[in-house]
């Protein structure tokens, strides 16, 4: 029960309710939780039904450039071009 | 598919998690570190990918506190048990439906004919509430911040008059704090729980350096994450350091959600909460505010069992396995008398569940070696 689920919003229908996706699977969160409105093609991590927070990508970007660091002299390791 | 998903794969890339396997073990050498996680989905990510028998041995990665299901006392489930028995529909996760009580189990009272439904979100309890107006709904609320957050956040609105709340909440790092200062054996350092965070804040673990100089760092549930926290810390040790560090920015901010925490305390209060396998916890309990003695089950219902001793089955170890005293194959019941499919102890039902972990995903070479070590 603990276990977050990062989803894209496709739609939100206002009254903190929002359709959320992942992997093909949709289901009806609530974004009471989130300081700021949910947009469309926001993603967030979902625990419960709930979106707890918005994911930022950008972030994420950072973490790969570390680990590209220490993987470089892998020739098959390939960070994402953003 | 998008951007967020890809970077969370590449997160879990053999070579890049083979890589920083490869980084640490180097900056590890033969000393010896000992690293505690509090969460469920950070043992679920060292087991599953098989960190421990990759990593060198005398880098210790330690399961504390991290699976509500496990520490939740059987008296608050024999209060559940009793709500349902008396005819009102009980809504809760599945994970609590198999946890044992010397007074049996809500599986049980569900076979026995009571109303017990399992629920994935506390917003399909209070769907339920709607839909059945003659019936009294309540939901067992079970579960960490990232659970009371959202349960708190059903009292910023109007519920139905027929629904109710049992709730057994409770706050990750002053379990922690008790652990530390019940002594035992030492500790390095704390991975701290990524997604409890993004409700409390990084800043939530702060006291870690500043009280106990450890150093303490938020992670994500990517093995990368997982190891990259780890390596933080072991540099921080060797440095003599001791840090707040936020390996999971993509998800956690320093301040939390401060809605969250705000529709936290409007609906909560924090008392002490008892833990089992441990005992009573100051400041780590949430419960209803009595402003809210009309959604509260307890008071509704007239339900109040008190908990005795550890709350353990004879012969059961999870009070050792909790606080990360021992791994799971040190307990003799460990694949024997207790089993996902039979689970004796409390730390074997949940899918958080240390044991559950172990025997489910467990690496053979790693159960092997720590039998060994037990005997």
């Amino acid at each position: 029960m603990c276990l977050g689920v990062p989803m894209r919003i496709v739609e939100v229908h206002g009254d903190h309710l929002a359709t959320a996706e992942t992997f093909g699977v949709r289901r009806r969160i609530s974004t009471a939780l989130l300081v700021e409105d949910a947009k469309v093609g926001d993603w967030v991590m979902v625990h419960v039904g709930y979106a707890l927070e918005t994911l930022e990508y950008a972030e994420a970007m950072e973490i790969l450039d570390l680990l590209a660091a220490v993987a470089k002299e892998d020739p098959q390791w390939q960070k994402p071009s953003a | 598919m998008a951007e967020a998903l890809e970077a969370e794969a590449l997160l879990r890339d053999r070579r890049a998690v083979r890589a920083l396997i490869a980084d640490l073990a180097a900056e590890v050498g033969d000393d010896s570190f000992r690293i505690m996680h509090v969460c469920g989905s950070h043992e679920h990510t060292v087991t599953r990918f098989g960190l421990r028998a990759l990593l060198p041995r005398s880098l210790e990665l330690i399961a504390g506190p991290g699976c509500p299901v496990c520490v939740c006392g059987t008296s608050d489930i024999r209060e559940a048990i009793d709500i349902a028995k008396s005819g009102a529909v009980l809504a809760t996760f599945g994970d609590m439906m198999r946890d044992r009580t010397p007074y049996g189990s809500l599986q049980d009272a569900k076979q026995e004919g009571a109303d017990v439904r399992v629920v994935y979100s506390p917003l399909d309890a209070v769907k339920l509430a709607a839909e059945l107006p003659d019936r009294d709904v309540v939901f067992f609320g079970v579960g960490f911040e990232t659970t009371a957050a959202p349960v708190a956040s059903l009292f910023a609105r109007e519920l139905p008059k027929n629904f109710s709340l049992l709730a057994s909440f409770k706050l990750t790092s002053p379990a922690v704090a008790a652990l530390l200062d019940a002594g035992g054996r030492r500790l390095d350092g704390l991975v701290c729980p990524g997604h409890v965070s993004t409700i409390v804040g990084a800043r939530d673990w702060a006291r870690f350096p500043a009280d106990y100089h450890m150093p303490a760092v938020v992670s994500g549930f990517e093995p990368t994450d997982v190891l990259l926290a780890t390596r933080n810390i072991v540099r921080q040790v060797r440095a003599k350091e001791a840090k707040l560090g936020n390996e999971y920015t993509r998800l956690v901010r320093t301040e939390g959600n401060l809605e969250a925490q705000r529709m936290m305390r409007a609906a909560f209060e924090v008392r002490p909460a008892f833990w089992r396998g441990v005992g009573f916890v100051p400041g780590s309990g949430m419960f209803l505010r009595g402003e809210w003695e009309g959604h509260d089950a307890r008071e509704r219902f007239g339900v109040h069992h008190e908990p005795q001793g550890l709350d353990l089955p004879k012969g059961c170890q999870c009070h050792r396995v909790v606080v990360g005293d021992i791994y799971p194959p040190q307990c003799p019941l460990f694949g024997t008398k207790c089993t996902p499919q039979d689970p004796y102890g409390p730390c074997m039902v949940s899918g958080e569940g240390t044991c559950y972990i172990w025997q489910r995903f467990g690496d053979p070479r790693v159960l092997r070696d720590f039998q060994e070590r037990a005997s």
